[in-house]
Formats: structure tokens, sequence, C-alpha cells
């Protein structure tokens, strides 16, 4: 005989009554699991979307606005490229990719359009300091930088060439057309065209995106700047920053860095970003709110009956030696016991609901999180052990004379 | 053991209820007490106070010379543990437990090893004829069988006094008999027994006969009709009467 065989004898022998509270905490669980799962994947799948949308962080010139900037009319404000270096030599997290921009408006062929000078990610690489920053060679822990679907790593095509942001070559007298400015002077992937007396050789013409970049024409933005005879300065650094960091403060911090220039971020994707994560973090607190109120109260009232109803055998153990501790122990380790099992439970119900659903309901790929077995076994256990301590402390705290009811 | 002016008096349904009054009285090592009276005399609530579960509202209750009740619950726990067993009239059995695990309860409460309370659960089984139901749960046993495993539990732990509450108050004649043969044999090993008991045949096997009436221990002497052997402690110390 020992308690752990006490106590699980006692609960098999009244496993109707014990089956109530399992599952009012076991669906409860189940739901938050399910909830979280999706949430998670979810949150993925709209972080790559905002990855493939493109950047979400602008810095600009201290006096320019955002209407700038899409305007293209920036040609009298610029900043040093150094600022490039800053960003990528500080410990900032939650900026996954860094796009460089100089661009200035241009006529080709009679027609207005915006030279656009960026820079190709083989040079990143290429700059020692850079590439030691890492900006390229972070963990894909940011929500731009999330691989979860195998197509993720598969070489950009065309047609995501500008949406990646991040080109990787693009030589002296290369160019990239948008498909607009292409339609409007009727230029062909292989033809040159001429901007600020060069020659350029067309590498690609860029499918439609709907954004600014239609109308532009890129080249590298060593070029650009020579062409322009300003030096080694930019109009624009695109950053494409995770989601959650943005939320976090990451635009007052970049600021902080770069306090000669203006930094704003694309306040309506990132906060339907924003508000869509608050929103499944508030449902999952409903959940939880709603698993303590009715999975707590449900144990409690189940332990609360279970001292009533063994009164007697409380008294009985008491007569034949048990002591308070014995007693508590034995109401508490019959808890943890229901924490444990509604918790395990609970979350393999809801991986399967998440992983079942999830395509369903979401439209996401749900994998297992294996590290939601921690929370949900320690918030059942957690919710278990507080509902029925009181019952287990009124139990060992009982007058074993009035449980025999001998007096 | 030994009542110092013992009262206990508690409320029920907003009247005050005298359960003992002002008893004083001595049950010596291996004396056989029986303790009679009528119903609501205080017969039960003198036996608990014996065995530390039940406090008095005034005067002092002494095993072996400690004052049970100066000490702490869990202290007063550990003595019913190791020097007090209980028989109850309803066996107070553990009914989801078999024989066999309600005997082991108080080993495992001793700090017994499994196997070694396994062990002397068996034999103490055996020896009050149940070798063959040690898997039976309470539900499947005779009551007769269930006192004597309640007997069986008594003995686990080799208990110094024995306070039995009516053991033959559910039970058959023949039974009755086999049970009350029981407690001799323990009181013949020297061990005390306090019995509280309505059977006037059950109290004529005590060495000595407590009346109690309406919470007063009355003045006795010793059984004229016990069985016991000259020379055998059988003497009463009463001064139980109300001033």
């Amino acid at each position: 005989m020992q308690l752990r065989q006490l106590v699980w004898r006692e609960a098999f022998e009244r496993k109707n009554q014990l089956a109530t509270s399992f599952f009012a905490i076991f669906l409860g669980i189940a739901a938050i699991v399910s909830i979280k799962s999706i949430t998670f994947y979810s949150e993925k799948a709209v972080a790559r979307e905002l990855d493939a949308l493109g950047a979400n962080i602008l810095v600009l010139p201290k006096s320019a606005s955002v209407q700038d900037y899409y305007s293209a009319d920036m040609q009298h404000e610029d900043f040093p490229e150094e600022y490039v270096s800053v960003l990528t030599m500080s410990d900032l997290q939650g900026l996954d990719n860094l796009s460089p921009k100089l661009s200035i408006p241009i006529e080709v062929r009679g027609k207005k359009v915006t030279l656009t000078g960026i820079l190709p990610k083989s040079e990143f690489q290429i700059k020692a300091m850079w590439a030691g920053a890492g900006v390229f060679s972070l963990p894909a822990e940011g929500c731009g930088s999330v691989a979860v679907v195998p197509d993720a790593f598969k070489p950009p095509v065309q047609e995501t060439l500008m949406r990646k942001r991040v080109i990787d070559d693009l030589g002296d007298n290369e160019a990239l057309i948008g498909a607009e400015v292409a339609a409007l002077l009727s230029i062909r992937e292989g033809d040159e065209v001429e901007a600020l007396g060069k020659k350029f050789r067309v590498t690609a013409v860029l499918p439609q995106t709907g954004t600014v970049d239609d109308s532009r024409i890129f080249a590298h933005l060593h070029t650009v700047q020579e062409l322009t005879g300003k030096g080694h300065v930019l109009n624009a650094i695109e950053i494409v920053g995770c989601c959650n960091a943005i939320a976090g403060g990451l635009v007052q911090k970049v600021n902080k860095l770069l306090p000669n220039a203006k930094v704003v971020t694309v306040t309506q994707v990132v906060d339907t970003q924003i508000k869509t994560n608050r929103m499944m973090a508030r449902l999952s607190f409903v959940f939880l709110g709603i698993i303590v109120l009715v999975g707590g109260a449900s144990i409690a009232n189940y332990m609360y009956a279970n001292v009533f109803e063994r009164r007697r055998e409380i008294g009985s153990l008491m007569a034949l030696g048990a002591g308070s501790g014995l007693i508590l122990r034995m109401f508490l380790l019959k808890a943890l016991l229901l924490g444990l099992a509604g918790g395990v439970a609970g979350y393999v119900l809801g991986t399967v609901l998440a992983v079942t659903l999830g395509p369903r309901v979401a439209g996401i790929i749900v994998m297992p999180m294996p590290i939601l077995l921690v929370w949900a076994v320690g918030i059942s256990v957690l919710i278990a052990l507080a509902a029925s301590y009181l019952p287990a402390r009124r139990a060992a705290l009982l007058d074993p004379c009035a449980t025999l009811q001998e007096v | 053991m030994k009542l110092e002016g013992v009262s206990k008096s508690y409320k029920h349904r907003g009247r005050l209820v005298t359960a003992l009054d002002n008893a004083t009285l001595e049950i010596h090592r291996g004396e056989f007490v029986a303790v009679v009276g009528a119903s609501g005399s205080g017969k039960s609530t003198l036996l608990l106070m014996f065995g530390g579960m039940l406090s008095p509202s005034s005067g002092r209750v002494f095993l072996n010379g400690h004052s049970l009740y100066d000490l702490s619950p869990n202290q007063r726990a550990e003595i019913r543990r190791d020097k007090i067993g209980f028989v109850f009239q309803t066996f107070n059995l553990i009914p989801y437990l078999t024989a066999l695990e309600n005997v082991q309860i108080p080993l495992y409460l001793a700090g017994r090893a499994p196997a070694d309370q396994r062990e002397r659960a068996t034999n103490l089984l055996h020896r009050v004829g149940l070798g063959d139901r040690l898997d039976h749960k309470p539900a499947e046993l005779s009551v007769g069988q269930q006192q004597r495993v309640a007997l069986a539990r008594v003995l686990a732990n080799d208990p110094e006094v024995v306070l039995a509450d009516e053991p033959t108050g559910n039970l058959d004649p023949d039974t009755s008999e086999q049970i009350l043969r029981q407690l001799d044999e323990l009181n013949r090993e020297g061990r005390t027994i306090v019995m509280v008991t309505h059977d006037p045949r059950a109290a004529a096997r005590a060495g000595r006969i407590l009346h109690l009436n309406a919470g007063r221990v009355l003045p006795q002497g010793p059984n004229p009709d016990s069985s016991r052997p000259a020379g055998e402690p059988n003497y009463a110390v009463v001064e139980g009467a109300r001033r």
C-alpha cells in the first residue's frame, strides 16, 4: 500500500464523478491548445504574406514624407549610405531584410519614370562588415524569415523577384523594368534602355505588383549614385521588419539609432497583423478565463463533494493514525493526477483539432507544437491544484470524531 | 489510561448537551473494561477521548502518563497509529480496498515497506480466519468477515490499547462470540481493552464494567461475572459523581 495506490483506487471507484471534472478541464485545454496552434501558424502565414508584400518600415530623409517616397520626389533630400551599416551592425532583433535605395525622376524616351538604384544581395555578402553583422544569415525566427512551407526554399523566380526585395545579382549595366514602364515604353527583356546617358540591358521585366514599383526602372545602386553624382547617399532604406518586433517598438529603436532620419512604418499592413495577433491572444485569454472558471469550479465542486462523501473514510484513516498532512496529500495527489490527465488529453485533442481543422478553417497547415504540451499540462495541473487546495485543506482539518458520527 | 475531571459539552440545535460530566477514572494496563449505559449516556464520547479523537471541554486525559490533549493533533495521530487500535460497530473499512489492502493501511501509515505490509497483513488475515478472502472487497464479505478484517487491521501495528465501540452490535450471536473470543485473546496477550457495548453478554466478558448515565460515570466495583483469573487487574477507580 502506498499513497498513490490509495488515490488511484479511490479515483477509479468513483470514476463517474471524476469524469465531469476531467472533461471540463480536458475540453478547456483542448480548446486553448487548438486556438494557440492555429494562431501560431496563422501568424506565421500572415508574416509570410507580409514578407512577400515587401517592406513595412521606411527610413527616409528627415524632412521627407511617405508621399515624397512614393512620388519619388526626393532628389533634394538624402542621407549617407553608412546608415545601412549602422543598422546592420546594431543588435536590433526583427530586422529581417534591408533594401537601400536611391530614387530619382528621369525621362526615358520622352516619358517620366523613376530610376531606382538598389543593392543586390551578393554585394551585401561581399562587404565583410555587413556580412559579419549577419543580416542575411540571421536564423529564421522573425515573421519575415519564416520558411515552413517547402516552397519557401525554392530559389526566387522572376514573379517573386521584386516581392522578395532582394535581388541576388545585378550588373553595373543591367536594369529591371517595372511592368507599367515596360508597357509604356514597349520594352521587353533583352532590350536596351538609356537612362542619364548610360545604356542598360534589360535583364527582366517585372510582373505587375500593383505598387509604385511598376513605374520604376531598377539599376545597381552604385551605378545610380555615380550617374547622379551625389556620392554614397540614399534617399530610402526599405526594411522588412518582423511585425511582432514592430509592435514591440522596433520603429522607435531604429529612430533612436538614426536620429537624423525619419523612420515610418506601413501602418495599415502592420496594424492588421498586430490586430489579428491581439485578437487571437485575447481569444486565448478568454478561453483561459473560461477554463479557469468552469474547469476550476467543476474541480473544486467535485473535490468538496468528494471530501463530504468521504468524511467517514477520512475519520477512519485518522483513527488509524493518519495525520492531517497525509489527508492533504491524498487529495492534492488526486488533483495532480486529474490535472496531468486533463492536460495531456487536452493537448492531444487540441492538436488533432488544430491539425485537422487548420487547413479547413484558416487555410493553413498546422503542425503539432510539443511546447504546448508543457504549457497545457502546467496550466491544467495548476488549475486542478488551486481548485482542490481548499477542499483538501478542509479534509485535512476535519474533526475525526465528527466524521465518524459517533457522538 | 486516566481521566481527570473530564467534561464534554457541545451544542446541538441550540441546546447545550453534556456528553460527559466531570469524569475521573483510571484504567490499568492489561485491563478488559466494558462501558455500558443507555444511548446518549456518553459511552462513545469516553472511548473517543481515550483515543485522542475528541478533546474534552475541561479536564485532562492521560495515556502512559502523557496528557493527550496537550499534544498536537498530529502527535495524537502518531499515538493512535503506534499504540491504539479502534474497532467500530460499522467496521469502517475502506470500501474500495481489498481486505488485504485494508489491513495494510496502518502498516503503511507506520512507514513499513510494501512487501513487509503484504506479508504481515496476510498473516493477520490468516489469524482471523480470512486467509482465503485476501482480495475480497468489504462489500463482497459478510458482516462477520468484515468485522474480522477490522480486527486484523487493529492488530496490524500491535497496539497496547484496543478501543472497541459496539464491536458486536451488528453481528449475529455466533459471529459475536467469535469476535469476543478474539478480544479475550488480545486481552490475554496483555493488551488493554475498553469496549463500549449494549450487550450484557459481551459486557460480562470484561473484568470491569463502567456504567454511564447522562454523562456521569457511576460507582462500580469488579465484575462479578468476570471469568478473569484471580490476581489480574480487575478493579475500578470511579470518582465520577456530579458534584
